[in-house]
């Protein structure tokens, strides 16, 4: 498998300058290297993805997926997971998406650690909507829907889902594909729920690259297994205020999955009138 | 006498439900068929609870105001229930708790009973079983196999309650039950036939979040996971329980879901998503009264309407209202197959009285399910999850499939499952839609769609739907009415149903709720109800609710 197999005949709709071109040439070779080192067989890969400019990356991809619906990528992927924990589920999902729409959905998630991988394409606006706040956008953003500022702070997600219980936390950036190639490989073997949440920058909306590119600083001799120490540097940059941001993988841990107990139910059952019957004598 | 009512009342938490449901396997043992409702409030402790168990040698799914037995555990429960009395009737009531003076009454002091049995105190339904099954004359013998089987822990004091119960109505005047031949069958709730038709319809996965009155099924189903090899699960809520199921879908697994109205208004974006993406599922809603929070644990047929139309966008909505447990188990398993032939969402609508009540459930009756299956890709070319086909229907595959992808998708989308926004593409995605559910109706002419009851050749006909057809059909037995119910509430069987009103004059129909909502759907299709019985109490109809109604309107 090659990187470009796994492209589609669909037409890109991003706007050039868009960083879900670095997310979607990301994904692209790394599906493909571990299939190629036999590690995670690619038609053994089911993406899910919701709505908003993110969502479309179901199409250019060739692979199985599952193009749901706004804030919903999470529930549709943990249901494929426990139907068949073969299946290796990777959701794209949007800061809209999963932190506003489908914010109980991504907290159950990391709660359960259940064993899929959650992408997130934080460019921290509606694009798709033309420009309004999202959970992630600073204070004081001039949004269509706040046009004389934002009056509260963001949220900080990856505080989210370490609270929740989530065993894979990171961060990337949609400037530097390397980076975000060793995490999205990281993320997708690590055992347990693994998210990621990339600062995708939305070139047409909210232009964050210089912002950004002062920044960043990668996480360097930093233990991911140090709980205190992983916390400590999530809480390095708020989203809001200035200060250096961290890219890389925060925290992971091993730990017991969600379904781990379901695998025993994955048997046919022969004679099912007779086990019927069976049920039914219990009632007489 | 053909059949007998008991009612026992007490507190939540006194066991009612359970007293009631030994008292059923009494009269079952004894060659009965049995109908047990339950009116409970919304609340853990305390409140007034109250079973009525009606037995009859012939077939029955309602109850009677009237009840031959008044088993009181407290005064409440004389007070209640005191106008639901015959000249006959007899009463046994803790003699500890009620202080009252009691007509035809039969005090014991079953609190002191428990006590010096050394049981607990939700011992005394024993003492008051016991007590009844003298003044019934019910074997002894009966009686102890019955409890043992029903009760888990403390059997030998709750023997001796029972037993000491009986003792004080020795030589007491009775109403003694004849033994009488109707066959021995499990009497089981609405709920919990729900269930065992899903797991007859190939059920691997249920999911869902608790809500009265369905949550029986969820219950059910945990605690038979093991034994029939399904999983279920209980998510964060209403909408991560129907994405949920369709990740069980996409991935080839059968999956059911349920809950009441309030967690289906949560559902509908899921149901809309289901329709555009193709997924199989079967959606059991089981209704109760609203609108809003409503009456959580009475009954209404109000949500019929707002089931039908559950969702945007234009899709096959299939929605099959069962009337009885037979009719629920075949159907339930039969949605299953439909929901996988036509990968297409199917309601499974219930109601509160069916969902809890328990009946008498016949499995040789059930026996009636087409094998109706998905179409499975043949593995030839390239797969494409949306291909075309004359009938609409897309042979279906799940990952993983090397060297095939599987692309499910909730916006328009070409055949291979990727969007597009393309005027013809999106006219051929809605005649698709189209397609499958000209196929679907076709398919439902030749299922029992509607039925008939009471007098076929009758010239005035009852309407009637879901839970309510057992009282019409028993109803219209007795005053020689035709009953017709239609089964498939949509798409409506038109044809069937005009067959099945040939040569009726007058059409009545009954409902609980206030609008008539089955009245206003065949309006639709051009046929008038002349009179309407209406019920909005949250209460189903009991016998002589409809007959009283009936002799109103006929007058």
């Amino acid at each position: 498998m090659k990187t470009k197999d796994l492209g589609t005949t669909a037409p890109n709709t991003w706007c050039p300058g868009c960083g879900n071109f670095a997310i979607l040439n990301a994904i692209k070779p790394v599906l493909a290297d571990l299939d190629e080192e036999g590690l995670v067989a690619i038609e053994n890969v089911v993406l899910v993805s919701g709505i908003g400019c993110h969502g479309k990356i179901a199409d250019y991809v060739k692979a199985n997926s599952f193009y749901a619906i706004h804030g919903r990528t999470i529930p549709v992927a943990t249901g494929i997971k426990l139907a068949n924990p073969d299946l290796n589920v990777i959701c794209f999902a949007g800061d809209g998406d999963a932190y506003a729409e489908g914010l109980d959905h991504l907290i159950f998630a990391a709660k359960r650690n259940i064993d899929i991988t959650t992408i997130i394409h934080d460019n921290r606006v509606y694009g798709l909507t033309t420009g309004q706040y999202t959970p992630t956008s600073p204070s004081g953003f001039l949004g269509r829907s706040t046009p004389a500022g934002l009056e509260v702070p963001p949220i900080n997600p990856l505080e989210i889902v370490f609270a929740s219980g989530g065993s894979f936390v990171a961060r990337g950036y949609s400037h530097g594909i390397e980076l975000l190639k060793d995490i999205f490989r990281e993320a997708i073997l690590h055992r347990g729920f693994s998210f990621v949440d990339v600062l995708q920058v939305c070139a047409t909306f909210f232009n964050l690259y210089d912002y950004y590119n002062e920044r960043v600083y990668t996480l360097e001799e930093h233990d991911p297994r140090d709980r205190d120490r992983a916390e400590e540097k999530m809480r390095e940059w708020d989203y809001n205020s200035d200060g250096p941001i961290p890219l890389g993988i925060f925290y992971r841990e091993d730990a017991s999955t969600f379904g781990d107990n379901f695998m025993k139910y994955n048997s046919k059952i022969t004679d099912l009138e007779g086990r019927i019957r069976g049920a039914l004598e219990g009632f007489l | 006498m053909d059949e007998f009512s008991v009612l026992v009342g007490g507190r939540a938490g006194d066991g009612i439900t359970e007293a009631g449901m030994i008292i059923a396997r009494l009269y079952n043992q004894l060659g009965y068929c049995l109908y047990q409702y339950l009116d409970y409030p919304s609340l853990i402790r305390g409140g007034h609870n109250f079973a009525i168990v009606r037995a009859s040698d012939k077939k029955i799914g309602s109850h009677r105001d009237r009840v031959d037995f008044l088993l009181a555990l407290n005064q409440e429960t004389i007070d209640r229930h005191e106008w639901r009395l015959k000249e006959s009737s007899i009463v046994i009531y803790d003699s500890d708790e009620v202080k009252s003076q009691v007509d035809r009454g039969i005090g014991l002091p079953l609190k002191t009973m428990a006590k010096e049995a050394g049981a607990p105190a939700i011992a005394r339904n024993s003492g008051l079983i016991g007590a009844f099954s003298g003044a019934a004359g019910i074997e002894e013998g009966v009686v102890e196999d019955v409890l043992r089987k029903a009760i888990p822990k403390s059997i030998d004091e709750n023997l001796e309650v029972a037993r000491r119960g009986r003792e004080e109505i020795d030589g007491e005047e009775g109403l003694k039950v004849e033994r009488r031949s109707y066959p021995c069958c499990p009497v089981i709730t609405g709920n919990e036939i729900i269930g065992l038709g899903l797991l007859r319809g190939g059920l691997d996965a249920y999911v869902a979040y608790p809500m009265t009155p369905s949550s029986g099924i969820l219950h059910f189903l945990a605690g038979v996971a093991d034994d029939f090899s399904v999983k279920v699960v209980h998510p964060e809520n209403e909408i991560a329980v129907i994405l949920m199921a369709q990740g069980f879908a996409y991935a080839g697994k059968r999956a059911a879901l349920g809950t009441s109205g309030g967690g289906f208004c949560l559902m509908t974006e899921g149901m809309s998503l289901a329709g555009m993406a193709e997924m199989p599922l079967v959606v059991v809603v089981s209704m109760r009264a609203g609108p809003s929070t409503g009456v959580p644990t009475y009954t209404a047929q109000s949500d019929l309407h707002f089931v039908m139309n559950a969702g945007q966008g234009e899709f096959p909505r299939l929605v099959i209202a069962p009337g009885d447990l037979e009719q629920a188990f075949c159907w339930s398993a039969t949605s299953m197959g439909l929901a996988w032939k036509y990968q297409i969402p199917v309601i499974l609508l219930s109601d509160k009285t069916l969902s809890e009540s328990a009946y008498s459930f016949n499995l040789a009756e059930a026996r009636d399910i087409p094998e109706i299956g998905p179409v499975h890709w043949d593995g030839e070319g390239e797969y494409r999850r949306y291909a075309r086909t004359d009938d609409g229907i897309s042979p279906l595959a799940f990952p993983p499939m090397k060297g095939a992808v599987t692309k499910a998708n909730g916006y328009a989308h070409l055949e291979s499952g990727i969007t597009t926004e393309d005027a013809h593409e999106i006219r051929a995605v809605q005649e698709k839609s189209l397609q499958k559910e000209k196929g679907l109706k076709k398919e439902l002419e030749a299922l029992p769609a509607v039925r008939t009851y009471g007098d076929e050749y009758g010239s005035v006909a009852l309407l009637c739907w879901g839970s309510n057809k057992p009282v019409c059909a028993e109803v219209g037995e007795r005053l020689g009415l035709r009953v017709v119910q239609p089964v498939v509430m949509n798409p409506f069987p038109i044809a069937q149903f005009k067959e099945a009103l040939e040569g009726v004059e007058r059409k009545i129909s009954v409902e609980t709720n206030s609008t008539g909502q089955l009245a206003r759907l065949v309006r639709c299709i051009g046929f008038k109800v002349d009179d309407q019985i209406l019920k909005y109490d949250a209460r189903p109809f009991s016998v002589e609710d409809l007959e009283e109604r009936l002799i109103e309107v006929t007058r």
